[in-house]
């Protein structure tokens, strides 16, 4: 492989008649390694990652949203909803936000994908023999990062207002890679509107709006019981219950399941899981094929 | 050798309300180590023309190779032996110019080291070696350009696309621009460029070829263009609008050619081909005419006078935004257009 990487120093003169292999990219005609996709998205993750900083308005933005969310629900609705079957609401909250504030990565993603359309940094992507999968993926895998940031000041912020868990630090860390994996299957939703919405105000929008909408129609801010039988038949098949239902079982938090017999109920670990790889199994590909047609204007 | 042909390239922008033909059946060729100039007015289509050349935009008819690639089935390929500057590309403006340069080299797969080296050599040839580590938002629009650029020519690329180089530029950073863009012609890249200014084309390119409305509608050296055109002209504002007539027909007896009255601005221009001397003359038979005038003098030949030799239409942009009647507004509102 290595004997095929170099490229050769530029030549003036006349074009060969036929086009000579040159550089990696070249060998399999056009077909790109798994590798080289890897490197490319790590080229573009890095690129992410360095603006984080940069940019702070961000990081301190997505951050102060969700800690609102913790004090708000903790001190304002806490003390008016009550828990089937008894429990702290402040320990039955935080997987809540928790999953809200990882479903929330759908926004970022889809506006800094936006940005980077309509500043034209995408059709410079797209001119290079590049990945095709790399910008999508070094875009996804930084927000992966920033969202664990978030998730961190979000889990000392839990702490300080009562949240403790009891079921274990690894079933805790699993609870993490649960929300952290739901939040990555969300981005790529995220990646597929940015790239399809025309500016970024408008991903700002569209990233977002349909959230809420997703999250309350959940057990992430009160238990399902109150509501109509409907109702709770969509809580109950909702995503976001999954990963919220299954992260108060890691938790050891309380969770009070309104169908605790039905599939959802039984198992939510496993409906997590399958949610977050089925967004994934759809939405990596439409965002891909998005970035092969996208373009500024 | 032909280092970019086209034949027949269609593409029609659809969208809910209207169906726009920017491309026509474009035919193209550059030959190796030359430069060619696109020139054309907003909308003629020579944006969409690179962003098919380049592999931006799949074409609805026809087909195109650039350095022997079929810009479509062997698109990968293509990427590896091109670069890209202007209004169809951009650098980060987050990161440093540095930055901006070292990732496109590593994604370019230049040889390990390879992208940091490049990288330094052309931050020093585009006057950047000072602003190298400073935030590219930090940059004038002249310093992004030159990075822009930069960018492009990472990867050593056998052929270049400039879209509109030098648009929205300030006159200064302008003939900066064209100082860097002539080095690499003389160092032989081949360069396709593409311009809504005469002048721009006539200082870059051995070849320039009009394009109108998704077609090229004339091709050749800059002088052949220009001596169709008839080199430089005479401009008179007279004073009253009522003497007009007699003053377009005074300059029409003086110039080398009809002259155009545009009525709204009590504007006459002639071809002149004496230039100084003809100025001279124009104004005597002007006074024995006892015409009032405004304004008077000689200018170098624009596009619109390309349009208008050709043509016989004066360049209208195609898009709708920028469409207006007068052709020097024409030129200015497309520059706002990039501006914004």
């Amino acid at each position: 492989m290595s004997s095929t990487i170099r490229r050769e120093p530029h030549e003036p003169g006349p074009l060969p008649a036929t086009p000579r292999p040159r550089g990696r990219r070249r060998a399999s005609s056009g077909r790109l390694q798994l590798l080289d996709e890897l490197r490319d998205g790590l080229v573009l993750t890095e690129r992410n990652l360095r603006q984080i900083p940069r940019v702070p308005e961000l990081l301190v933005f997505s951050t102060i949203q969700p800690v609102i969310f913790v004090l708000l629900f903790s001190f304002v609705f806490g003390s008016a909803i009550p828990l089937p079957g008894g429990g702290n609401y402040r320990e039955f909250l935080m997987a809540g936000i928790f999953t809200q504030t990882v479903a929330f990565s759908t926004g970022s993603t889809a506006v800094g994908l936006a940005e980077d359309l309509s500043k034209g940094l995408v059709d410079r992507f797209r001119s290079l023999p590049m990945a095709r999968s790399a910008v999508l993926v070094g875009r996804t895998v930084a927000d992966l990062f920033r969202t664990l940031f978030v998730v961190l000041v979000m889990g000392i912020c839990g702490f300080l207002v009562g949240w403790r868990i009891h079921g274990g630090l690894p079933a805790a860390l699993a609870a993490g890679a649960l929300l952290l994996l739901f939040g990555f299957a969300m981005s790529w939703v995220g990646a597929w509107i940015g790239l399809s919405v025309p500016n970024p105000e408008v991903a700002n929008t569209a990233g977002f709006i349909w959230l809420f909408p997703l999250t309350f129609l959940s057990n992430a801010f009160v238990p399902a019981q109150g509501m109509p039988t409907w109702l709770q038949k969509v809580v109950e098949w909702n995503p976001v219950t999954a990963t919220v239902t299954a992260c108060r079982e890691l938790f050891g938090n309380p969770n009070p399941f309104v169908n605790v017999d039905s599939l959802p109920g039984r198992h939510p670990v496993v409906m997590s899981l399958s949610y977050s790889l089925l967004v994934l199994v759809v939405f990596v590909p439409l965002a891909v094929r998005k970035y092969r047609s996208a373009s500024s204007r | 050798m032909d280092a970019i042909t086209a034949e027949g390239l269609v593409k029609i922008y659809k969208s809910r309300k209207s169906e726009v033909r920017a491309l026509d059946g474009l035919d193209l060729t550059v030959e190796e180590g030359t430069v060619l100039g696109l020139l054309g007015p907003n909308g003629a289509g020579k944006t969409t023309t690179v962003r098919i050349l380049a592999t931006l935009l799949r074409p609805d008819a026809g087909r195109a190779t650039v350095a022997g690639f079929d810009v479509v089935r062997q698109a990968q390929e293509l990427r590896s032996v091109i670069g890209l500057s202007g209004q169809s590309a951009a650098v980060d403006e987050n990161l440093t110019g540095r930055e901006n340069l070292v990732m496109f080299g590593r994604l370019y797969q230049l040889p390990r080291g390879e992208p940091r080296r490049r990288a330094d050599e052309l931050l020093e040839q585009f006057g950047l070696g000072d602003a190298a580590d400073r935030l590219v938002k930090t940059y004038s629009g002249g310093m992004r350009r030159r990075l822009d650029l930069g960018s492009a020519l990472i990867g050593r690329p056998r052929l270049l696309f400039l879209d509109e180089p030098t648009t929205g530029l300030d006159p200064r950073s302008r003939l900066g621009m064209w100082e860097v863009i002539r080095d690499l012609v003389r160092e032989g890249t081949t360069l396709l460029l593409t311009t809504q200014y005469l002048e721009e084309a006539d200082e870059l390119a051995n070849t320039i070829a009009v394009v109108d409305a998704g077609k090229i509608i004339a091709r050749g050296t800059a002088d052949q263009l220009k001596s169709q055109v008839g080199g430089e002209r005479i401009e008179v504002v007279v004073h009253d609008r009522a003497d007009l007539a007699r003053a377009a027909e005074t300059l029409s007896r003086a110039g080398d050619g009809a002259s155009t009255t545009e009525e709204h601005m009590r504007r006459i221009t002639v071809p002149a081909v004496g230039g100084a001397q003809r100025l001279m003359q124009v104004l005597r038979d002007l006074d024995d005419e006892g015409i009032r005038i405004d304004d008077i003098g000689l200018r170098r030949p624009t596009l619109d006078d390309v349009f208008l030799a050709i043509t016989g239409h004066a360049a209208q942009a195609n898009d709708a935004s920028t469409a207006d009647d007068t052709p020097a507004r024409t030129r200015a509102g497309s520059e706002e257009e990039r501006a914004a």
